[in-house]
């Protein structure tokens, strides 16, 4: 990497059974942070099984390569440790920062938990319980109904990217530890794993002991390539929610756009930045929030995926604003479409996507998601000295026309949920 | 399990070197703390300021954190608009925040971004508009805001308990203010409020990066020395009396899930007993750390900790938390749990209750006194992983607590023991220092 000013440039390692290894040595503080990553998401749960790998990464910590769930937590506080295990679509990832003391350790664990997880029948019911309480939460937040029911309206309720990414209660409460078990055997496989250790760690110290952690594991093929996003709809959709006990309206207003690997991808990435994200919000921060005063938020996202993922502005109104801020978004994602970008908020784009990289690579942890990011979309270790000039190229043209292909109101998808009328 | 047992004697040999910035005062008053960190090529400047919510008289609530919004808003020199683009430029983050104690902007980008970061937050001490169209347009924004925050069930519930909890203190009105006063807020008050407060002997601010440290406090003093002394604003008087008795409220509202919070008054940072409350907390929910920008957002190791025991692993509360937090006067102690599908909230109280008063009667063992500062040692480290967390920490510390508090603190928990932990539980879990808070979905 060179964002940073220590350490030599990444080290990728790959085993005997398909595992990766990329190792950062960073000896800025005395600490390491761990990552390993797993194809295996969100995309993978099984019709009438939705739910399965959001549910299984709460087992991960729950007893593991022989370690009951109490010599796992023993260990874990011990040291301070608290993993974070999250759930997207396409991957499962443990994250964790430890002293360099403890690495040895924890790596071993961390790894044991991805590798072979116990999920015993009394931890399956615990945690079952908390993820059906976690759904009801889901359902009580207006934020979180939106922007399900508009990832539903821009692929459909049977495609991966339209299905609750945690489940329903109905089909969690279906799910045992046979099936976490049968689905864990399918999915979790070395080949489909990557281990990103960054920190004051040396190459041959990580690679020795990730061996030690994974050299039994065997078995599963790289994983499944992923199910293509539908065509974008031809007309404009929208869903109302009723939700009367809340304060505040949130909408979640989405297209589909392009995959991480599309030459447009970071002409789309500028495009979401000025229309959604640079300053406070972008275009549509400066007029819904600063010049309107409608809304405490107000912006877009655009996520990189696999396959055409989403841009999904989103806002928080008052109830009584929710026509006004939807045609003000309206206003803007169409006059994207038709003007594009100005020479001048071109040229700030590129340089905030530029001047942010130094910063997004200032923690071992957030070297070891970028290290984890590069490996995912197969962008190379060098990626970090590429990535100025590939933003740097990107034309007013580029961005016109990804603007061209994606913002049309007139196929928006579009969810309304808190105080409103249903439709 | 190939983990040395802690250090006998002290268990904070410390992995953690507090940071020792240089120190210069500006002939009007202001403080500059500038501290090199050459780990990137970054600079994070922060500007604190000793304004929170604990400043606003009633019928003001809300005017330090509506006053943060303003200042975002164009100044004599940056027009309205350009104030987050100009740190966006170098691809920079900016952020600022508004609690009980204190206000703060931060910007971390590259180096060469350091005057532009200076000049942008002098201006902000002196040279705000409050454009009055401005400011009405952010009325609503902030409605939404607090409005966002109604939401959800358990902060409205956190606002509640707080203000039940606090009779004559002003740390009992929220943060964003009461919805009252926001309506009835004006331009000219928040006008006076700015000035009243953003003076240079009010503020701290502090560099951390890749820069020379006294080069940067000459660039700081080009900036901010010609702007006027101004009158320091009065101290906050009002002292909290000590509670009589229980208190309890039971919100009922449409909801999917109940949710329980105990409140006990807690001591201030420099009290002798925060660093044993600090243990305390950290045995009972986990180990959050001393960083509020950074610690806050993870999840606290809290497998073992004896609350997540006995209610999570029980299967009686989905989840458990703890929140302590250094403050410059006696606070709150805030456990909050999420009731279990299926669990009665009135059983989770209980059960809550009876373990708290459990470990009032009997302490904490050892073994948990000893782990729970472990994982503080372990948090001191991580929670400073990066220049912008490190210069959060000196300014926090400098603006809530005063100089030498931070760098003494490491000492202060390893010099915890059982029989402090075991003294500060019997004194602040009482049920007459307790607020509980219900929140049931009707």
């Amino acid at each position: 990497m060179t964002g940073r000013g220590a350490g030599p440039a990444p080290v990728r390692v790959e085993f005997d059974n398909g595992l990766t290894l990329l190792v950062q040595e960073n000896r800025t503080q005395p600490a390491v942070s761990i990552s390993v990553a797993v194809s295996a998401g969100a995309a993978a749960d099984p019709p009438g099984g939705e739910g399965a790998a959001w549910l299984l990464s709460r087992l991960l910590d729950r007893g593991a390569g022989g370690r009951s769930a109490g010599e796992v937590a023993d260990l874990l506080d011990l040291c301070g440790v608290s993993p974070a295990v999250g759930v997207t679509r396409h991957t499962t990832t443990v994250a964790c920062d430890c002293l360099a003391e403890d690495v040895d350790a924890v790596l071993g664990l961390v790894c044991d938990m991805v590798r072979a997880p116990a999920c015993s029948d009394g931890e399956v019911r615990l945690r079952r319980g908390q993820l059906v309480t976690r759904l009801r939460q889901d359902e009580d937040r207006p934020a979180t109904r939106a922007v399900e029911a508009a990832m539903a309206l821009l692929y459909g309720d049977a495609h991966p990217y339209g299905r609750r990414p945690r489940g329903s209660v109905d089909t969690v409460a279906a799910i045992d530890a046979g099936r976490l078990r049968d689905f864990h055997a399918a999915h979790f496989a070395p080949a489909r794993t990557t281990v990103v250790l960054v920190g004051a760690i040396a190459a041959p110290a990580a690679e020795a002991a990730v061996a030690r952690a994974t050299d039994e594991w065997r078995g599963g093929g790289r994983a499944a390539e992923p199910r293509p996003a539908p065509p974008p709809p031809a007309a404009r959709r929208r869903r109302m929610i009723p939700m009367p006990a809340k304060a505040q309206v949130d909408i979640a207003y989405g297209f589909t756009a392009v995959p991480r690997s599309d030459p447009a991808f970071h002409a789309c990435r500028i495009m979401n930045l000025v229309l959604g994200e640079y300053g406070i919000g972008g275009r549509l921060g400066r007029s819904i929030r600063e010049r309107q005063g409608m809304a405490y938020y107000a912006g877009s996202a655009f996520e990189a995926s696999p396959i055409a993922g989403p841009l999904l502005v989103r806002a928080g109104v008052a109830a009584g604003n929710v026509d006004r801020a939807i045609a003000s978004i309206d206003h803007e994602v169409d006059r994207f479409a038709r003007d594009g970008v100005t020479a001048g908020e071109l040229a700030d784009a590129k340089r905030y996507l530029v001047g942010s990289l130094p910063r997004s690579l200032e923690t071992n942890a957030g070297i070891a998601r970028f290290l984890q990011n590069c490996e995912q979309f197969d962008l190379g270790l060098d990626y970090d000295r590429r990535v100025p000039e590939l933003v740097r190229s990107v034309t007013a043209g580029q961005v016109a026309e990804a603007a061209r292909r994606t913002l049309a109101s007139d196929r928006a998808a579009i969810a309304v949920a808190g105080p409103c009328e249903a439709e | 399990m190939p983990i040395p047992p802690p250090a006998a004697g002290n268990p904070l040999v410390s992995a953690w070197a507090p940071p020792d910035p240089i120190e210069a005062v500006l002939d009007n008053g202001l403080k500059v703390l500038a501290h090199e960190v050459r780990t990137a090529p970054l600079v994070s400047v922060w500007c604190w300021y000793r304004v929170g919510s604990k400043d606003e008289p009633p019928g003001f609530t809300g005017a330090s954190h509506w006053v943060e919004h303003m200042n975002f808003k164009g100044t004599a020199g940056i027009p309205a608009g350009e104030f987050k683009e100009r740190i966006d430029r170098f691809g920079g983050f900016w952020n600022g925040y508004t609690w009980i104690d204190q206000t703060t902007y931060v910007e971390t980008a590259t180096r060469d971004a350091l005057d532009a970061m200076l000049f942008l937050e002098a201006e902000r001490m002196d040279r705000c508009l409050y454009d009055a169209e401005a400011c009405e347009a952010e009325r609503t924004v902030i409605i939404s805001e607090l409005q966002g925050g109604e939401n959800d069930p358990e902060q409205l519930l956190d606002v509640e308990v707080t203000a039940t909890a606090f009779k004559a203190h002003p740390y009992r009105h929220p943060t964003i203010g009461w919805l009252g006063d926001l309506h009835a807020m004006t331009r000219d008050d928040l006008y006076g409020h700015y000035r009243r407060h953003y003076t240079p002997g009010n503020a701290t601010l502090v560099i951390v990066g890749d820069v020379d440290a006294a080069e940067a406090c000459r660039a700081a003093e080009r900036r901010f020395g010609p702007i006027a002394a101004g009158t320091p604003p009065p101290p906050v008087r009002a002292t909290e009396p000590e509670q009589t008795g229980a208190r309890e409220l039971e919100i009922v509202r449409e909801g999917a899930t109940a949710y329980l919070k105990v409140a006990c008054h807690a001591p201030g940072v420099t009290d002798p007993d925060f660093a044993a409350m600090l243990v305390l907390d950290a045995a009972l929910t986990g180990a959050k750390g001393l960083n509020l920008w950074s610690s806050f957002r993870g999840p606290a190791p809290q497998r073992r900790a004896r609350l997540y025991r006995a209610l999570v692993d029980g299967g009686h509360a989905a989840a458990v938390s703890g929140a302590f937090v250094p403050t410059a006067h006696p606070f709150l102690f805030m456990i909050s749990l999420t009731a279990s599908a299926g669990t009665p909230v009135g059983d989770l109280r209980e059960r809550v209750l009876a373990e708290l008063d459990d470990v009032r009667a009997n302490g904490l063992s050892p073994e948990d006194t000893e782990r729970a500062k472990r994982q503080l040692r372990t948090r001191l480290v991580l929670e400073n992983d990066s220049i912008t967390n490190v210069a959060h920490q000196i300014g926090f510390f400098e603006t809530v607590a005063g100089p030498g508090v931070l760098a003494g603190l490491p000492g202060r928990i390893a010099a915890v023991n059982p029989d402090d932990v075991a003294r500060v539980a019997s004194l602040r879990l009482a049920p007459a220092n307790r607020t509980v808070g219900v929140f049931r979905p009707a």
